[in-house]
Formats: C-alpha cells, sequence, structure tokens
C-alpha cells in the first residue's frame, strides 16, 4: 500500500503525531493503514537477554511496566514524563520514533539505552541503530515504503543505572529540555554509557564525546562534571519562548549532573 | 434594605449540592454545539494571515463553485446593508468582515455558509485575497511614537494611535505628598496579555424565520439581554422580534460578554438566505481574535515617610488595546476601574494617569475574570508594596499593616473616589498569617537558605470592588447596570425564577434558589431559575465582574420579601387574625402567642389562587429591578510559599493559604469552588499563561500548545479560610465572589518568588514568571548551581 501510494498512505497506530496532522491540515493523506488490528505486534518483554517492543505497545503500557520499572528506569521514567495520561494512553512508542519529532521524548531515551528498531518492507527485515537514525526534523533513515514493527533494546547487564529527567514547561509540553542516561557497570567502572538529549537539536541527539569520556571510567564527581560539560556541549539549541540556547545548554549540563549522580549509587550495588 | 440579621439563616451558608450537576455530570447538558435544527446551514471564517495589510481583492467564485456552498460572505457584501462596521461596548467600532485593510492577524475577511461544516472549511482555502502587508504595530510604546504607521485610518480626525488619555485622583495634593516625602519607592511592571479561554469556544445559530420576520439567535453569551438591544440598535431589527437564547455555557470568564464579528454574519446570511446558520468557533480562532485580557505597562510611585506611613501613590498606565477599543466595560471611566490602584491601604492622596493605544492586535482588554481592570490594579499595588517594604527593610506584612484601611474607617472613601462599604484587612491578614504559620516561615527561610535553599514567602491582601453596579456611573450604551428577577409562586407552594443575569458555569440554579429558600422557606429543589432567554426572562445586563450576586441577588431576595408581604395578607385572611399579630418563622405564619395557629408557606400560597381576603388580586407573582447604592468591596489575603530550584529555576508553590471575605456566603461549597478556580487561573497568569506576538505581529500562542493553561499536576493545593464581613447595603450582606481570586492571587505568587531572592536585591521578575526568567536572575545574583 506505501509503495502504491506513496506520500499519500499513512500508517495510524495510537495516531497522536498523525491525527493532529491531519487536523491542521498539514497532511491530507487519500488512504490511513490503521494497523491496530494485527495481532502480534503488542509484545513488550524480554527475549535473549534483550528488550523488545512492539509496534502497537502504547505508552502508557510502558509507564505501568513492572518489568520496565525494574530494569530499563531510563525508559520507565521518559515513559512518565511523556505529554498527558490521555496522550500516553494511545500513543505508540515506536510511532514516536518513525515520527522523529526532535521534541519526541522516545527518541533520545531510546538511544541512550543503545536500541535499534526494526524496519520491515517489501525487500524484507533490517535492523537500524538508533543512533544514526535520526536524520533531521521528521526525518529518518527509513524508506517511505517501510515500516517500523519493533523497537530492541540491550540488556541492561547486572549492574546499571539510568534516569530520564524533563523540563516541560507545564505537562502536555514538549521538553525545553531533557536529557536521558543509561550506564552499565563492571568492577566498579563504567562499562557502558548512553546519554540521548531531547528539544537541544534538529534531531534527538546522542551525547557521544560524554559517553566515551565515562567508559572505563568511575562514576564520581568528577567524571559527572566532566561528561555533563561535554552534553552541554554536543547541545545545539534554539532560543526561543521555552527560553535562551545557553538556558537550554546549562538544563542540560545539570540534567545530566543529576541523571549520572542518581545512577552512581548503583555502580556497586 | 438592612441586612436581616433578627433571625439565624435557614438556607443561607448551606452547601447545597449544585441543582444543575444532574445534567452536566450526566452528559445532558444542552451546549450550543447540541443544537441542531432542520435545514440549519454552517458557516466558517476565513481569517487573515497579517497582522495589518491593505485588501487589494477578493475573490470568491472558487469557493462559490464548490458544491454544498450556499453564500461567500465578504465586507463588500455588508457593507452594501450598512453591516460592515459595528459599534463596540467602549463606543469604538469594530470591523465584521474587513473592506479596506486588515488590522490584526485573525481578522475575520470571509465567510463561507456551507450545507456541512467539512465543506464550508474546505472552501476556505478557496477564496483568494490580495493583501498588500503594511508595517505592523505591536506595542503600544511604538503605536505612540511619531510617524507611526496609522491604524484607524477609517476613522474621521483620527491622526494618531492614541485611544484615550485620562487621569484620576488629585494631582495638586499628590504632588504635596511627595513634596513631603521622606521616600519614594518606584515598579514598573507589566502585566502581559492573556486570554480567559473558556473550554466551550464562542459560537451561534442564526434562525431567521422568512415566515414569521423573528430572528431567534442561540448564542453563547454572558448577557443575552444586552446582545438583543445592541442587535436591534445596529442591525436595525424590531427589538420583539428578536429572541437572544443563551444555552448552557462551558465558561466565559468575560469572554462571552462582547458581539464578535461571527454573530453578526450569521445572521445576516440567516437573514439573505432564509435558513438558519450555525457558527462554531475554533480554539484558534477563539484564542487569536476575541476579547484578550490585561496588556498593561504600569509604573507606580510611592510616597512614604520615613516610619512607613504612605502619603501618595501615583500610577502611570499604558495599555495596548489593540485595534479596537472593545473593552466590554460599562464604566463611564476610560481604564475601567483602575483607579482602584490604592487597593486595601490608607492613601491620602492618588493621581492616575492612564493612556491607550491601537495596535495590531486583537481587541477586547477587560476579559478574565478582571472587574474591570482591578486585576491590573490589584497587582500593581500589590507588587509596589512588597518593594516599599523591602527598601525600606521592614518586613512587608507589617508595612501592609500600618498601612491598612482599618475597621473603624468604614465607610471609607478612597483618594480616587470609591466608597468601600465594608472591610477587616487586619482580620483577614492575621488568619492567613496564623494559618500559614509565617513566624517560623520566616525562621525556616533563614535556615534554608544557609543550606543553600530558596524559599520565598509572597502575601497579597487584595480589595475588590464589584457588582456593578450602581446606575450613576455604570452603563451598557446608555442602559443602566441594575438587574432583575421576576418570581412566581405556583398553587401547589413550588416556583418558577426568572433572572436577567446568566451562569456560565457559576451555579446560579442553586445560589438563587436559595435566596428564594431563605426568603420564602420553599426548599430549593422546589425553586427553578430559568435565565438565558430574552422571550423569557426579565431584562438584565448579564452575568460578568462577579455582578450576579450584588445585583440579581439582591432583586431576588426583595422580590421575595414583597411576595412575603402579600403572603403575609393572605395568612392573616385565613388565621382570622391581624397583619400585626402574625409571626413569620422562616416557614410559616403563626398567630402571636398561639403556635399551633399556623399556615405554612404553602398554604398561603394555595389560597393565593383558592381562598383570597375580599378585593385581593388573586396569583403572588412580581418582578424586581434592582439597582444597587454601591458596588460591594470583597477583600482578603492570599499567602503563597514557594521553593526555587537553583539548577533549573524551576519554581513550585509548597502551600497556597487563602482567606476571603465575601460578606454573607449564599452556598460555601459554590463560593469555595469560585475561589479554587480563580487561584488557579492567578497561578496560571503568574506562571505560565503569556499571548504574544513576533515583530511582524503573528499572534504567537494561537493554540493550547503555544497558549498554556496549567493542568491537574501543577495546579498547586489550596487552604481556604474566610473571615465574614457583611455588606451594609446589600438586602442579605453579600458580596460577589467570582473574581476575588484572580484578581488577588497573580500578585501573591510572583511576590513569593521574588520574596525568595529579595536578600540578593532582586525587586521584579516579570508574568509570567517562567523558569528561564528566575534562571537568569539567579545567575545574575551568582545563586544559580
Amino acid at each position: 500500500m506505501l509503495g502504491e501510494r506513496g506520500e499519500d498512505a499513512k500508517i495510524l497506530s495510537g495516531g497522536q503525531s498523525l491525527i493532529p496532522l491531519l487536523k491542521l491540515r498539514f497532511a491530507s493523506p487519500a488512504v490511513v493503514v490503521d494497523i491496530n488490528r494485527i495481532a502480534g505486534l503488542d509484545t513488550l518483554a524480554e527475549e535473549d537477554g534483550g528488550l523488545r517492543i512492539g509496534a502497537l505497545v502504547r505508552t502508557k503500557t510502558c509507564e505501568l511496566s513492572e518489568l520496565l520499572r525494574d530494569r530499563y528506569p531510563i525508559l520507565s521514567q521518559a515513559a512518565a514524563q511523556i505529554s498527558d495520561p490521555i496522550i500516553r494512553n494511545l500513543g505508540t512508542v515506536c510511532g514516536s520514533v518513525a515520527h522523529a519529532d526532535p521534541q519526541g521524548d522516545w527518541g533520545s531515551a531510546l538511544m541512550a539505552a543503545g536500541a535499534e528498531a526494526v524496519a520491515r518492507g517489501p525487500g524484507g527485515e533490517r535492523t537500524l541503530p538508533l543512533s544514526d537514525f535520526f536524520q533531521g526534523p521528521f526525518t529518518t533513515t527509513l524508506e517511505p515504503t517501510e515500516v517500523v514493527t519493533e523497537i530492541r533494546v540491550p540488556g541492561p547487564g547486572e549492574r546499571s543505572g539510568g534516569a530520564y529527567l524533563k523540563l516541560e514547561r507545564r505537562v502536555g509540553d514538549f521538553a525545553t529540555a531533557a536529557v536521558g542516561v543509561q550506564v552499565s557497570f563492571e568492577a566498579g567502572k563504567i562499562a557502558r554509557a548512553g546519554i540521548g538529549l531531547t528539544g537541544v537539536g534538529a534531531t534527538n541527539l546522542r551525547a557521544t564525546e560524554a559517553e566515551q569520556a565515562l567508559v572505563g571510567a568511575e562514576l564520581d564527581e568528577e567524571a559527572i562534571q566532566g561528561a555533563a560539560e561535554l552534553a552541554a556541549q554536543a547541545a545545539d539549541p534554539q532560543s526561543d519562548t521555552r527560553g535562551s540556547a545557553e538556558y537550554k545548554r546549562h538544563v542540560v549540563r545539570v540534567f545530566t549532573e543529576r541523571a549520572l549522580r542518581a545512577s552512581a549509587g548503583k555502580a556497586n550495588g | 434594605m438592612a441586612v436581616d440579621e433578627q433571625r439565624e439563616h435557614k438556607w443561607l451558608g448551606k452547601s447545597v449540592k449544585r441543582k444543575e450537576d444532574e445534567r452536566f455530570v450526566r452528559g445532558r447538558g444542552n451546549y450550543l454545539d447540541d443544537i441542531k435544527l432542520p435545514r440549519m446551514l454552517h458557516m466558517s471564517i476565513l481569517r487573515s494571515p497579517y497582522a495589518h495589510a491593505r485588501i487589494l481583492s477578493i475573490d470568491t467564485s472558487r469557493a462559490e463553485a464548490l458544491e454544498g456552498v450556499v453564500a461567500v460572505v465578504t465586507g463588500e457584501l455588508l457593507a452594501q446593508h450598512n453591516l460592515a462596521w459595528m459599534p463596540t461596548l467602549s463606543g469604538d467600532t469594530q470591523a465584521v468582515l474587513a473592506t479596506d485593510k486588515v488590522r490584526m492577524q485573525g481578522q475575520e475577511v470571509a465567510c463561507v455558509v456551507a450545507e456541512s461544516p467539512y465543506i464550508a472549511h474546505d472552501a476556505l482555502e478557496l477564496i483568494e485575497v490580495d493583501y498588500e502587508p503594511l508595517q505592523a504595530v505591536t506595542s503600544p510604546q511604538q503605536a505612540l511614537e511619531a510617524g507611526a504607521p496609522l491604524i484607524r485610518d477609517d476613522k474621521e480626525g483620527q491622526e494618531d494611535n492614541r485611544v484615550y488619555h485620562w487621569e484620576s485622583g488629585d494631582l495638586e495634593a499628590t504632588d504635596r505628598a511627595f513634596a513631603e516625602a521622606d521616600r519614594v519607592v518606584s515598579l514598573e511592571t507589566f502585566y502581559p496579555r492573556c486570554h480567559p479561554a473558556p473550554l466551550e469556544c464562542c459560537g451561534c445559530i442564526a434562525d431567521v424565520d422568512p415566515a414569521t420576520s423573528r430572528a431567534t439567535i442561540y448564542m453563547t453569551s454572558q448577557a443575552p439581554h444586552v446582545i438583543r438591544t445592541v442587535f436591534a440598535l445596529v442591525a436595525g431589527l424590531p427589538e420583539h422580534n428578536i429572541r437572544i437564547v443563551s444555552p448552557d455555557i462551558g465558561g466565559g470568564f468575560g469572554n462571552k460578554v462582547p458581539v464578535y464579528p461571527g454573530y453578526v454574519v450569521a445572521t445576516a446570511a440567516s437573514l439573505l438566505i432564509g435558513r438558519p446558520v450555525k457558527w462554531i468557533e475554533d480554539r484558534t480562532g477563539n484564542l487569536i481574535s476575541t476579547g484578550f485580557a490585561r496588556d498593561f505597562h504600569m509604573k507606580g510611585d510611592l510616597a512614604l515617610t520615613s516610619e512607613g506611613k504612605m502619603l501618595g501613590l501615583r500610577v502611570k498606565m499604558l495599555s495596548d488595546q489593540g485595534y479596537a477599543y472593545a473593552d466590554a466595560q460599562p464604566s463611564k471611566f476610560k481604564a475601567g476601574l483602575f483607579h482602584l490602584v490604592t487597593g486595601s491601604y490608607d492613601l491620602p492622596a492618588a493621581h492616575i494617569v492612564t493612556d491607550g493605544a491601537y495596535t495590531n492586535k486583537a481587541p477586547g482588554g477587560v476579559a478574565y475574570r478582571c472587574s474591570f481592570r482591578i486585576t491590573e490594579a490589584s497587582f500593581l499595588i500589590e507588587r509596589l508594596v512588597q518593594s516599599a517594604a523591602y527598601e525600606i527593610g521592614m518586613d512587608p506584612v507589617e508595612f501592609r499593616r500600618l498601612n491598612f484601611i482599618k475597621a473603624d474607617q468604614f465607610p471609607y472613601e478612597s483618594a480616587t473616589g470609591f466608597v468601600y462599604d465594608s472591610g477587616d484587612y487586619e482580620r483577614a491578614l492575621d488568619l492567613a498569617l496564623e494559618q500559614i504559620g509565617y513566624a517560623e516561615l520566616r525562621e525556616e527561610q533563614k535556615r534554608a537558605r544557609e543550606e543553600g535553599r530558596l524559599i520565598g514567602i509572597g502575601v497579597a491582601s487584595f480589595t475588590e470592588a464589584v457588582g456593578a453596579g450602581p446606575s450613576k456611573d455604570y452603563d451598557i450604551l446608555g442602559i443602566k447596570m441594575f438587574d432583575s428577577a421576576e418570581l412566581r409562586l405556583h398553587p401547589t407552594g413550588k416556583a418558577i425564577l426568572k433572572l436577567g443575569v446568566k451562569s456560565q458555569g457559576q451555579g446560579h440554579e442553586t445560589t438563587f434558589a436559595q435566596i428564594v429558600s431563605e426568603e420564602l422557606g420553599i426548599p430549593p429543589e422546589d425553586v427553578h431559575v430559568v435565565e438565558g432567554d430574552t422571550d423569557n426572562t426579565p431584562y438584565g445586563l448579564g452575568t460578568y465582574a462577579s455582578r450576579s450576586t450584588p445585583t440579581a441577588g439582591g432583586a431576588t431576595a426583595l422580590i421575595a420579601r414583597t411576595l412575603r408581604e402579600k403572603a403575609k395578607r393572605i395568612a392573616a385572611h385565613l388565621l382570622e387574625a391581624s397583619e400585626e399579630d402574625l409571626d413569620w418563622d422562616g416557614e410559616r405564619f403563626a398567630v402571636k402567642g398561639a403556635p399551633d395557629r399556623a399556615k405554612t408557606i404553602q398554604e398561603v400560597i394555595f389560597a393565593a389562587y383558592t381562598d383570597l381576603p375580599e378585593g385581593m388580586d388573586a396569583g403572588l407573582e412580581g418582578v424586581k429591578y434592582y439597582d444597587p447604592p454601591n458596588l460591594t468591596f470583597p477583600f482578603g489575603t492570599y499567602a503563597v510559599v514557594v521553593e526555587i530550584d537553583r539548577g533549573t529555576g524551576q519554581w513550585k508553590p509548597i502551600r497556597v493559604v487563602a482567606v476571603d471575605d465575601c460578606g454573607v456566603r449564599i452556598n460555601p461549597m459554590i463560593v469555595e469552588g469560585q475561589i479554587m478556580g480563580g487561584l488557579t487561573e492567578g497561578y496560571a497568569m503568574a506562571a505560565m499563561e503569556l499571548i504574544t506576538f513576533d515583530e511582524d505581529g503573528n499572534c504567537i500562542g494561537s493554540n493550547f500548545m503555544d497558549y498554556l493553561i496549567p493542568t491537574a499536576w501543577e495546579t498547586p493545593h489550596f487552604e481556604l479560610h474566610e473571615t465574614v464581613t457583611p455588606s451594609p447595603h446589600h438586602p442579605i450582606g453579600a458580596k460577589g465572589v467570582g473574581e476575588s481570586a484572580t484578581v488577588g492571587s497573580p500578585a501573591a505568587f510572583v511576590n513569593a518568588v521574588v520574596d525568595a531572592l529579595a536578600h540578593v536585591g532582586v525587586r521584579n521578575l516579570e508574568m509570567p514568571v517562567t523558569s528561564d526568567k528566575v534562571w537568569e536572575a539567579l545567575n545574575e545574583a551568582g545563586l544559580a548551581q
């Protein structure tokens, strides 16, 4: 269908991005392909040591999931801070990622967690790491004929910590700035670090240099401040009604510090 | 007319459950969009994308050709019927549909009338308008500069963008006070533009029946009777052939007082086409084109003695009126009741200079629970008082106490001419301080600062003036601001009460029934309250500015008393006693000294139709038009505690204590609901609500993603308390309360945030106090983390 109709066909899952576009007359596709009744797309479970999030998994399901609360706190926290309860009831994780709004929370939280998207199209299935999935505002490496069927998140390991901190002017608002942090420890040192930034660039951003600076280090105050500074430098915010670029960059630094500090206790615990 | 204090209240002061909620909670309310008439057409409005542009041409041919489109209405067509412009409630003019220029973004340019709302909407995209953009004027300062583009070039004799210049108070006395002052403290602040944003937007169904010549117009109006008269005057329709019906209304807050172009075009279209025409405004239309609020640039100077006693107040205010002076305010004063700016303080002298300017923005100005500009006045004086206290090194609360109008000074005549009816400001302040634990909080604030935490305590002691009004000062287009009540008692003892006011959620069907119950002993469930239909209710000026209880509430009590007098004569006849020998116990007339010889009110009412004394007319009903002798002056103290996050600049209210005195409370639950709603809105204005414009005049804040209103998540918990100081002139001692909290609370919230930073010299943060502004202040003070 997507191949035949091109831009004239749109996928409907939760509808929390598509319906506003239709309402505002920014999009007027002739065909809406409702995938809500396709069986088997609502998996939210661990398999082979990793997490599978199917295309129809709602944000609310993630918010309430004990599995996410215990094993993937960054995702659990992100879910609870996305928009408002009504939108969380309907909006899907995969839909948010495929929509690729630079203000979207799922992209940066999942990127920090090292996730990848499973895309399926006429040519079969392929796996796209989220770290280079976002090409620009509302633009991804997805082919026009491909659909995101699943998100896969690697297991966090035995000792790990994570947090998603978001500054919003009001519940339901997009982030002024938000930071997702995921760290895994081995022998008291950081084995893997992921830092994703929301609302401070043309896409969800990954603070790669900050991540690299952390790997192999102990998560002490010096490492925390150094990484926070690098994360702030990775941000590329614009001044707008939510605040100045300088302010948003500062919030990225403060939130990276706070998220890392919250994770530090997990190193040996 | 004094307060009836002889008897204990039986129905006043009772939290009777709201009679209207039965239908609202069941989803059986009847709002405008629920109404569907046979053969009804739908109208959609094309709005200007430019803030200021000349219209070169409008081509409607493609839209007219779309199947299902019945008509496309332009300003040119309206001009042929002399309807392209209409009067505003402040005596200015406003375009119905633009003919020469557009003067704001979102201005109504053309309307499509079609068989369905979807077709009407689709057709808008087919109308081609050729605009020549002009420089936009986006601030009143810019508007008044020499050489600024002239916005109202349509008005003869209008050579600049000034709307008004108005002064109030005694200039000489004020100059003298400042000459004698030991100290002068000033504060400049801006009360930004915000919007009432009722949940239900505006709309109407105009049904001009060619067979009967009657125009029935269902309309989201807070003031249906006035609207009918305006339609008669503007459209030239005979008034007896116009029927305005306001069905259930989903919030008004002043936004639904004015006449909007949509109403006029829908009516004209129905008249021309001969079918009912429905117009339902969308959210963006509501936010960008209808009655906004505030937009006052203010400066206050306070003259003080070295001991901190206030000698005089000087205020300058510059108002951004938008492209038309359309304040829906009924006073003869140009800036509404802004000259109540002396607030709760015994100020011997005051002088106020106000200027209004046209800009390329939506007109409106007084909406949003503002008591005709007292919101701005109260904000300025309560912010200024706090600044002054810091400057002279006094605690802001003690500074207020020192300068309050004292309880024994009432009735008190203010320096700008108001006569405050009653008050006891210190009692309300003391209760608020006691409840919040003020002294302990100041200690805690000190300790917190030592630990590196920032806590702020903000207080505002407001005075309101509501219930317009005494007709000598208040009218709308000449119509005096009385209000009315018609009471009919039916044979079986049940009542119908018809009012000239119109609830938009204030609980009139319960509150006014309780007044009848109190006066006549008929329980509230036996009193049916009717409002909002001009064919079936007595003339009234509507519900806004906290006026319904002060005016229609007075009318209701008085007509009930009149009927009780007649009932007493009937009871005397039934009991074969003289009237003087009867006692009224709230439910029955009984013979003095023989309480068994009595008639219930229901028995007496039945007799009014079945067993009358010789020569008495049958029936028990009457109408009262009540012109109050004065406004009522509710007051109170709000106290707020906040904590600031030094990392992000976010601030959070930790406690909000509100002490309100609105005289006698009729239904305390409804009063508390009004106060909680108002406090939420006060917090909203302090924290987030803002309509702003870019330099081209594009409105930022045109939907609920950009125009932020708080959700249950942000809304603080409110602790409500009361004192009761009855109004001496109101028949049941009540004062208005609908707007007290919106008027009084924004300053309390801002004062609290500023208080957290006062020790490092911060004196002002502009609303909305967003986290980035606080962070900048923290940064400047070296307190940011």
